[in-house]
């Protein structure tokens, strides 16, 4: 089998960005941690050996260490990425490790992307909006298979955070809804269930803070670990809102 | 004291909780979610097939209804199911999986005219109808005699929390993230809410609540390998066990998933073998249908898993560093197929294997996967002892699943058993009058005793590791509380856990800070943990039986006649190192389908005394009403539409059966 057996026998260097904002006596300071590679290893488990035999007071977050839930993305030699999907054997000998910028910090790699998360639904109100009274005993709504797949391929994100942290306009407006939200919404622009038109939308993501923020700078769909077209949803968002801008009604 | 009222607390983020609380919102009351973990990265999202639902609308689903989900469901149960739950059941999934609809998920549907398929390791046609066109279309899974697993590409179980989280947020409902209930606060038989520690300050909070529902999933992290995520660990239905007062059900009934990956055991869907994909050993073969030449790869869980585990024995196993496994070979269902419809199994396979599996075979090996056990609860989902302590989903044992839980049944589930249980607990609210009186006194008597076993972990002269005891355990489970299962085997599992539970009542840490300390957590945790192993252990060991997912090398035979019972445990005293197991029967004389022959191996099983009888009042009934239609039939072998909530009886439409 490949990619089992690989790279064993590697001694590791890894230093971590450490920092617990709680702690005042605390700074934020690089730690050296140097562990035995094992065949298969992944940095959920690189992570959990150091936390289990070093020091167990680092933190860091894993939920479903199979790569789909988006808890434990940070930053892996400076770029975005989760983490339990990344095989050691793919790094270096010496990795470094720090928590994703832009979202607050809850200690050493831990942030909190689901407070952000949460607070950017409520403010594209990013759910269907729809006052259709559907009975429930009824045939479902049809719905054409391949709109479906389209909608399937939108709602693929996993709200990690990688595009947020990845992205120049973030860097410079906080408030940026950044590739998750105008991906969100382009998801359920596409959704016929949501009653909303353009010019809803247009209200939600029509400014600087939403899709005209986006410099183009693609570090967004370079770091998306779903591979999510994004460049081309914002591109496509940001030709309806204009035409909706300049065209109401 | 920080005291925070609420109607509804509910304990879990997952789709059990999330549909839960979106129910009794709707109903108007207040509710609140404390989750462990964002909502949307709870386990639910790893529900990579999909989910039942006898909407009959894809060819090969033709004919499907929920009389013959009831029977696939109590058949897979290997009879441990409440029959009467799995009726409520599969007459809500219809339901549930068209409101799921209607809030964006974006269910694979049915494209009228052919294509091929795979069956049986066979190139077929299928040729969908017109009139079925748009509708929600089902892939095959084990265990079920139609295709009846709906799904969304390969993410049903991310597209149903995504919309539920959604819901969520639409209602206002607030999710508390990183949030961990430590104990209940109950008093005579009533439980009024928890204690809860936050996992970022540390702070204690009494949330105080006139129901309390506990929705936290399974216990499959009491193992060393699991496919549930690492906070599946069994410590929210600790919960209620630590309360001395209410019960868990079946804790021994624990199924092994075929298809997990040596070594991370990170799940391959069953959709894997559903969509056509087959098993093979060391030299190639594909050795299923010579154990089960009817069902082959296609059997239940349960019965594949021990086939499995069977042929490695036998020495047919390939050899690795990490022990035996066998191959998932689904070359043959091609690459466009499991790039669209597998393609989270392709991921899994190429960032942790680093195969492609279009090209090349997987290696599997049964590995934990769920959790049949959990909270006692009534059809309701409240616990018959702890009045206003309700359960649903994994975490609970209503017990749709008996012994052996169906590829798809779980997920659908979660939402289906937060529809009704919801419905139940606001009327429970209305009745009881909201924000019950409950005394200060009490509240502050829980908080403290929660915070002086936090300061004994923390300022304690404690010896042990947490990390020694859980890997001790883990392995415990592994080695000795597994797929086959021997007294003696139980019985040293039994001992050794006791003392590892004695143990960790002295554990020692080496980080102590009051705030985010991921050591305190853990050893707390363990605590709990090592009592839900008990649980499954001692449970297993008393067990002189093999049902379903349970089964003893020296008790091989399903015994009706002195096991059709329901196993229930209780910790009566903290000072206990083992559970108190009892039993309540399983009532044959009122079962529309009685105990028989499951159809895998060999007839081999004692029957219950009263089965003849039952089998032959069976005949008899439905001999009265030849002319009744299969609604009729129903009714006339078991009553159970009164037990639903009322706006969720009525027949379910299908192409078939159109309602007027």
């Amino acid at each position: 089998m490949t990619g089992q057996g690989e790279g064993a026998a590697r001694r590791l260097t890894i230093d971590i960005l450490r920092y617990n904002p709680q702690d005042p006596e605390s700074r934020p300071h690089m730690e050296t941690f140097e562990l035995d590679e094992a065949p298969s290893m992944t940095l959920f488990v690189a992570l959990n050996d150091i936390r289990d035999r070093q020091d167990p007071s680092l933190q860091f977050d894993f939920v479903c260490r199979a790569g789909i839930c988006g808890s434990c993305a940070m930053l892996i030699d400076g770029r975005p990425g989760l983490a339990c999907r990344t095989l050691t054997s793919s790094l270096g000998e010496r990795i470094t490790l720090a928590p994703l910028p832009f979202f607050e910090l809850i200690g050493d790699l831990s942030v909190n992307t689901g407070k952000w998360m949460r607070a950017m639904s409520e403010r594209l109100e990013a759910w269907v909006h729809s006052d259709a009274d559907v009975d429930l005993t009824r045939l479902e709504a049809r719905m054409e298979p391949e709109l479906a797949e389209q909608i399937y391929e939108l709602e693929r994100c996993i709200e990690c955070g990688c595009c947020l942290a990845a992205c120049g306009t973030a860097r410079m407006r906080e408030d940026f809804v950044g590739a998750v939200g105008l991906n969100k919404i382009a998801r359920l622009r596409l959704d016929p269930r949501d009653q909303r038109e353009d010019a809803d939308y247009y209200e939600l993501i029509g400014d600087d803070d939403g899709v005209f923020g986006c410099m183009s700078l693609l570090g967004c769909q370079d770091v998306c670990p779903k591979e999510l077209g994004l460049q081309t949803q914002i591109a496509y968002m940001r030709r309806k809102m204009l035409r909706a801008a300049l065209f109401p009604g | 004291m920080k005291i925070v009222y609420t109607d509804v607390l509910v304990i879990g983020g997952g789709l059990a909780g999330l549909r839960t609380a979106v129910g009794v919102r709707k109903r108007g009351l207040d509710t609140l979610i404390l989750s462990l973990v964002p909502a949307k990265r709870s386990h639910s999202v790893a529900a990579q097939g999909g989910m039942q639902a006898s909407l009959a609308n894809s060819f090969m689903g033709a004919g499907d209804s929920e009389d013959i989900h009831f029977e696939d469901t109590v058949r897979g149960s290997d009879w441990g199911a409440d029959q009467q739950v799995v009726r409520m059941f599969v007459n809500t999934a219809p339901k549930a999986i068209r409101e799921l609809a209607a809030w964006g998920v974006p269910w694979s549907r049915v494209a009228r005219g052919s294509r091929e398929s795979v069956v049986n390791a066979k190139k077929i046609t299928i040729t969908e109808s017109d009139e079925a066109h748009g509708l929600i279309t089902a892939r095959d899974f084990g265990g079920t005699k139609k295709w009846r697993t709906c799904y969304t590409s390969d993410g049903t179980g991310h597209t149903m929390l995504y919309a539920l989280g959604d819901q969520t947020i639409a209602h206002g409902i607030p999710v508390l993230e990183r949030q961990e209930a430590l104990a209940l606060i109950h008093e005579n038989g009533h439980c009024h809410g928890a204690v809860v520690r936050d996992l970022i300050t540390g702070e204690l909070t009494a949330y105080v609540a006139t129901a309390t529902v506990i929705a936290t999933g399974g216990y499959g992290r009491i193992y060393k390998v699991s496919t549930n995520a690492i906070i599946c660990e069994g410590t929210g239905v600790a919960l209620a066990l630590e309360t001395g007062v209410a019960t868990l059900g079946n804790m021994e009934a624990v199924q092994f998933h075929p298809t997990a990956i040596v070594t991370a055991g990170i799940l391959t869907t069953e959709g894997c073998r559903g969509d056509g994909g087959v098993l093979r050993d060391v030299d190639g073969h594909r050795f299923m249908p010579d154990y089960e030449p009817e069902k082959k790869e296609l059997a239940s869980r349960d019965v594949v898993s021990r086939r499995m585990t069977e042929h490695m024995r036998k020495g047919k196993g390939v050899p690795s560093r990490y022990g035996d496994h066998l191959w998932l070979d689904i070359t043959g269902l091609g690459r466009a197929h499991i790039e669209k419809n597998l393609r989270e199994v392709k991921d899994i396979c190429e960032y942790f294997l680093g195969i492609d599996p279009v090209k090349e075979w997987i290696p599997v090996r049964p590995t934990q996967h769920y959790s049949m056990g959990g909270i006692r609860t009534d059809h309701t989902g409240q616990s018959p002892t702890l009045k206003g302590l309700f359960s649903c989903g994994e975490s609970a044992c209503w017990d749709m699943h008996g012994f052996n839980r169906l590829g798809g049944n779980s997920v659908a589930e979660t939402v289906v058993s937060g529809m009704i249980v919801s419905e139940f607990i606001a009327d429970f609210c209305q009745t009881e009058g909201l924000h019950s009186r409950i005394d200060t006194g009490l509240v502050r008597e829980f908080m403290q005793r929660e915070q002086a076993r936090l300061d004994t972990l923390i300022h304690g002269d404690g010896t042990e590791s947490a990390t020694e005891l859980r890997e001790r355990m883990e392995q415990v489970m592994m080695d000795r509380v597994g797929i086959f299962r021997t007294g003696e085997e139980l019985g040293k599992a039994v001992t050794e856990l006791q003392e590892l539970l004695v143990r960790s009542r002295n554990i020692g840490l080496r980080s102590r800070v009051a705030g985010a300390n991921p050591e305190l957590v853990s050893a707390y945790r363990v605590q709990k943990m090592l009592k839900i192993a008990l649980c499954v252990a001692q449970g297993a060991l008393l067990r002189t039986e093999s049902r379903g997912a349970h089964f003893r090398e020296d008790h091989p035979q399903r015994n009706d006649r002195d096991w059709l019972k329901r196993t229930l445990a209780t910790w009566n005293s903290e000072a206990d190192t083992l559970p108190t197991i009892d039993y309540e029967d399983i009532a044959v004389h009122t079962m529309e389908l009685p105990p028989g022959f499951r159809g895998y191996g060999a007839r081999n099983h004692v029957d219950h005394p009263d089965t003849e009888a039952r089998v032959a009042e069976v005949e008899r009934i439905l001999s009265e009403i030849p002319e009744a239609d299969r609604f009729a039939r129903q009714a006339a072998l078991m009553e159970y539409e009164s037990l639903l909530p009322e706006k969720l009886r009525g027949r379910n439409e299908r192409l078939t059966e159109r309602l007027p």
